[in-house]
């Protein structure tokens, strides 16, 4: 991890300007993706500007039927909220399929939807990579991308967005502990770009 | 990111007298560690856990997500999944939450 800032502003108003023309700042909520990409070098931004406390909390009832879901909800109260677990069955069904407690405790409705691609060669940075380096190339289309996209893809890119609710992303990523890890199990993948994210189990242990 | 939020650690749970938490009681009654190194979080996870499933929030495993919550061994894997514990011991860490959560009135 690279050195960086870290601010935490008293109001939109200055979170808004603290990265305003400063092209290396990026917002920091949950931290549960951009943490996670800058330990692997994917991401370095100079200044995190921690809206945490900035963010809208609530889940509100609107005219209609809807839900209006702040953006600073923590996954885990979107898929605990009964208005959800009745009404939005797949939301809560999506929500508690992704990752563990702790990371739903933490993460949040807004860096759902803002995340970056979970695509393993996107993560990868001794790997090329056109969504993070443009130009270099696509090894996805042709290594692991059981994750990636079979509709509306590109020669260029097939990274998938992991939005709670899509099918790609409702598939457990979390590294497997109590339960079967993917590689002690019969044709288990153990292509090397993806030993670092899945877990060791008795299996697989190095 | 966390801040004025209100925090137990595993140093909080047992009483001030030193009486166990019995979680903390289960896991040495049911040998459900080796090293120690994960213990704290994992009966950090569990007390939290209890108390989610007691409020009645459902998890991947369970079969509703509007009814009543029963945590057995699939359920309390579920919850519990995320904790890693190199030394291996799920077996009995998954016994020592199921004691505490039978015994819990």
């Amino acid at each position: 991890v690279r050195p960086f800032g870290y601010l935490v502003p008293p109001d939109p108003a200055a979170a808004i300007a603290a990265v305003t023309g400063r092209p290396g700042a990026a917002f920091l909520a949950g931290g549960t993706n951009l943490v996670d990409l800058m330990k692997l070098g994917v991401a370095a931004p100079d200044l995190l500007v921690d809206v945490t406390g900035l963010l809208p909390g609530r889940i509100e009832p609107v005219p209609g039927g809807g839900l209006r879901i702040g953006a600073g909800v923590r996954n885990s109260d979107l898929g605990a909220d009964p208005r959800v677990r009745a009404g939005f069955p797949v939301l809560a069904q999506a929500v508690l399929a992704g990752a563990s407690g702790q990371l739903r405790n933490m993460a949040t409705v807004g860096g759902n939807l803002l995340q970056r691609t979970r695509c393993l060669y996107f993560q990868d940075v001794t790997k090329p990579c056109n969504k993070r380096a443009p130009g270099s190339g696509c090894p996805a289309r042709a290594g692991d991308h059981r994750n990636l996209a079979i509709l509306g893809g590109s020669p260029q890119c097939v990274a998938t967005h992991p939005v709670p609710g899509t099918p790609s992303s409702t598939r457990r990523t979390g590294p497997p502990t109590y339960g079967r890890c993917p590689r002690s199990s019969p044709g288990g993948r153990s292509d090397r770009s993806t030993r670092r994210r899945r877990w060791p189990c008795r299996a697989c242990s190095p | 990111m966390a801040q004025d939020a209100e925090i137990t650690t595993i140093e909080g749970l047992a009483s001030p007298e030193g009486e166990l938490h019995p979680l903390q009681a289960a896991f040495v009654e049911r040998d459900a560690l080796q090293c120690g190194y994960c213990t704290p979080g994992q009966i950090c996870s569990a007390a939290a856990m209890l108390d989610e499933a007691a409020a009645g929030w459902p998890s991947a495993a369970s079969a509703s997500l509007t009814g009543p919550v029963t945590l057995d061994p699939a359920e309390i894997r579920e919850r519990m999944s995320g904790n890693l514990c190199r030394c291996g011991a799920y077996v009995n860490i998954l016994a020592a939450i199921a004691d505490v959560y039978r015994e819990t009135p």
